[in-house]
């Protein structure tokens, strides 16, 4: 059994006549943490909607797991174990901590009545505050609905969904991208907390002192293919940029334009 | 990355009641000011029977509005629950009269014809995209239509159906307490809001109804076939749609293939008058049986008064108006 819990090969995605996604290969291993970095259209989130399911890719395979995989939807990825915090968070703002957290996947009670089955509600709110001890994550009444909270406490509900359902995979998409200092901070902290439970994890970020600081290898998209595939310990901040602007290319990547 | 997250996320602690609640609270001190007034103003409003006449008014558009609200929290609109209303009825007077055949066979038809209607609404919306407003504005016109076309546009009479009449002006509460002669139309007004609201709380359809109208994305990304779900909801309220249309018909032995249209706007004004939000996402069923109980004690009182019929519906219409400001004055203060 490899260590490898994520590989794609040769990942496309055209929309239309717009190539979003060109041949990535991409390969992460049990217990790691990876940065995507790019500019804004590099095709850092059209990658994430491939393996996620939200989104049917052109051409190229990906393994999760140990199994190639087809996800129709992203239940299916869900199913599978892949949690994603999305930048929209998709949250529900008129409903609470409880309901967000299993919103699709309800615990129900006498299912055979179809879309009337009965909700259970102390089961989910005691799974729950169970997924929110597990992260640390701090909310102070989880029967607040979601528009009652500060960003930071939002992003904090989207994120214990992971936690919740023992995920074998997390992937954000900029979690503080609308935080303040403090905020970002928590979030940080739960990222720490995933590191150290030994939850592999994809963090899409815009912030180099974020990713320097939390992540292990930083891959590094642009103009819908991947360019570099750098350790933290062999790169900085100025070093990403060049290639994210196009100024480098990774030796390994040369001819990807 | 949004910047309404960061805004809106700095609401303060006052405002943790939730917005439904105030205005259900607002809405119900206006309805006890409405009828204090009333008191007042004539000795002849505050009456049982005139009391039971109130409520025997607001049952249709309280059942017809309870089907709105669903549709609302769901995100949507729908202009054509009072033509519906109108083609249950009809299509019960085909199976009771033009065919002769008995009640069991034909109220469930009615019912099941309102189902149907909701959901081929809902296919409308859900997988061929076209706006709710337009949809259901094009399907208020489709139901009004064929009305007329089934019955010649003449009424149908019930007059072979012993006992459908009973239905809404029977009283079973009066037959085991002969004191309180409640029709059973208001009997049925609230086993339909009672019901709808166990529906809306405590099931996954209710659930997916207020997720529909917070943030139909995020239920598509939790995976959750929205389409068939948006189906769900428009099927339901076809379905109370149908109770609507047999109430109707009951209450006048007769369907009335003309009559309907206008009634969707009665509906969806106690809707908002009840404090749900036009935006979707929010809304209870108190709240919208308080506003279709205000609409129809201002309209009895205003007639106690003797102010003329034109004059009631200028009031109706402020009120709405009325009620949609001070939610907007309660959600930016």
């Amino acid at each position: 059994m490899s260590d490898i819990i994520l590989e794609t090969k040769g990942l496309t995605k055209h929309y239309g006549g717009v190539h979003a996604l060109t041949d990535a290969d991409f390969v992460l291993r049990k217990g790691e943490h990876v940065a995507i970095m790019g500019d804004n259209g590099a095709g850092k989130s059209t990658f994430v909607r491939q393996i996620t399911g939200v989104e049917q890719r052109t051409s190229g395979t990906i393994t999760f797991d140990g199994k190639d995989v087809h996800f129709a939807g992203p239940i299916d990825a869900r199913e599978a174990g892949i949690e994603t915090v999305f930048q929209t968070l998709a949250l529900a703002d008129d409903l609470d901590v409880p309901d967000n957290l299993f919103l699709g996947r309800e615990i129900t009670r006498f299912n055979w009545l179809g879309p009337f089955r009965l909700l259970d509600y102390k089961a989910m709110r005691e799974a729950t505050i169970a997924g929110l001890e597990r992260t640390a994550v701090k909310i102070p009444n989880i029967n607040n609905t979601i528009q009652n909270m500060s960003g930071g406490q939002r992003q904090c509900v989207a994120i214990a969904r992971t936690a919740t359902f023992a995920s074998k995979l997390t992937i954000m998409d900029e979690p503080t991208a609308a935080l303040g200092v403090q905020e970002t901070a928590q979030v940080e902290n739960i990222v720490r907390t995933l590191k150290e439970a030994g939850e592999p994890l994809i963090l899409i970020s815009h912030n180099m002192r974020q990713v320097m600081d939390l992540v292990d290898r930083i891959v590094v998209f642009r103009r819908g293919r991947i360019v570099a595939n750098l350790k933290k310990e062999e790169t900085d901040g100025q070093d990403i940029v060049a290639y994210i602007t196009g100024a480098k290319t990774g030796a390994e990547y040369e001819g990807a334009a | 990355m949004s910047t309404e997250t960061v805004d809106s996320g700095k609401r303060s602690v006052g405002e943790l009641i939730s917005s439904v609640a105030q205005q259900k609270l607002l809405a119900f001190a206006g309805l006890i000011v409405l009828l204090v007034g009333f008191s007042l103003a004539s000795p002849n409003f505050m009456q049982t029977a005139n009391m039971i006449a109130i409520l025997q008014a607001t049952s249709v558009n309280g059942v017809l509005a309870i089907a709105a609200t669903l549709v609302i929290i769901a995100g949507g609109i729908d202009l054509s629950v009072g033509t519906l209303m109108t083609f249950c009825s009809v299509i019960a007077g085909v199976i009771l009269t033009y065919w002769g055949l008995p009640m069991y066979i034909g109220v469930p038809g009615a019912l099941l014809a309102g189902v149907a209607s909701g959901a081929f609404t809902g296919l409308l919306i859900a997988r061929f995209r076209i706006p709710p407003f337009i949809a259901t504005l094009g399907m208020m016109l489709v139901f009004k239509g064929l009305s007329l076309a089934i019955s010649g546009a003449r009424p149908i009479y019930f007059n072979d159906t012993p006992g459908f009449d009973l239905i809404s002006r029977g009283s079973l509460i009066g037959y085991f307490v002969p004191s309180l002669p409640i029709p059973n139309g208001v009997l049925i007004l609230f086993v339909v809001a009672i019901a709808t609201s166990y529906i809306l709380t405590r099931t996954v359809l209710g659930r997916f109804t207020f997720a529909l109208g917070s943030n139909e994305e995020a239920l598509r990304l939790s995976g959750v076939d929205i389409n068939r779900w948006k189906m769900y909801v428009y099927s339901l309220a076809g379905g109370i749609c149908g109770v609507a249309g047999i109430l109707l018909a009951s209450r006048i032995n007769s369907a009335q293939p003309a009559i309907g249209q206008g009634y969707e706007l009665d509906a969806i004004a106690a809707v908002v008058i009840g404090g749900t939000s036009l935006k979707g996402g929010q809304g209870t069923m108190l709240g919208t049986i308080i506003g279709a109980l205000i609409i129809s004690v201002v309209a009895n009182g205003l007639r106690i008064l003797s102010v003329p019929q034109e004059w009631q519906i200028v009031v109706t219409g402020t009120i709405i108006i009325v009620a949609v400001y001070l939610d907007i004055l309660r959600r930016r203060g």
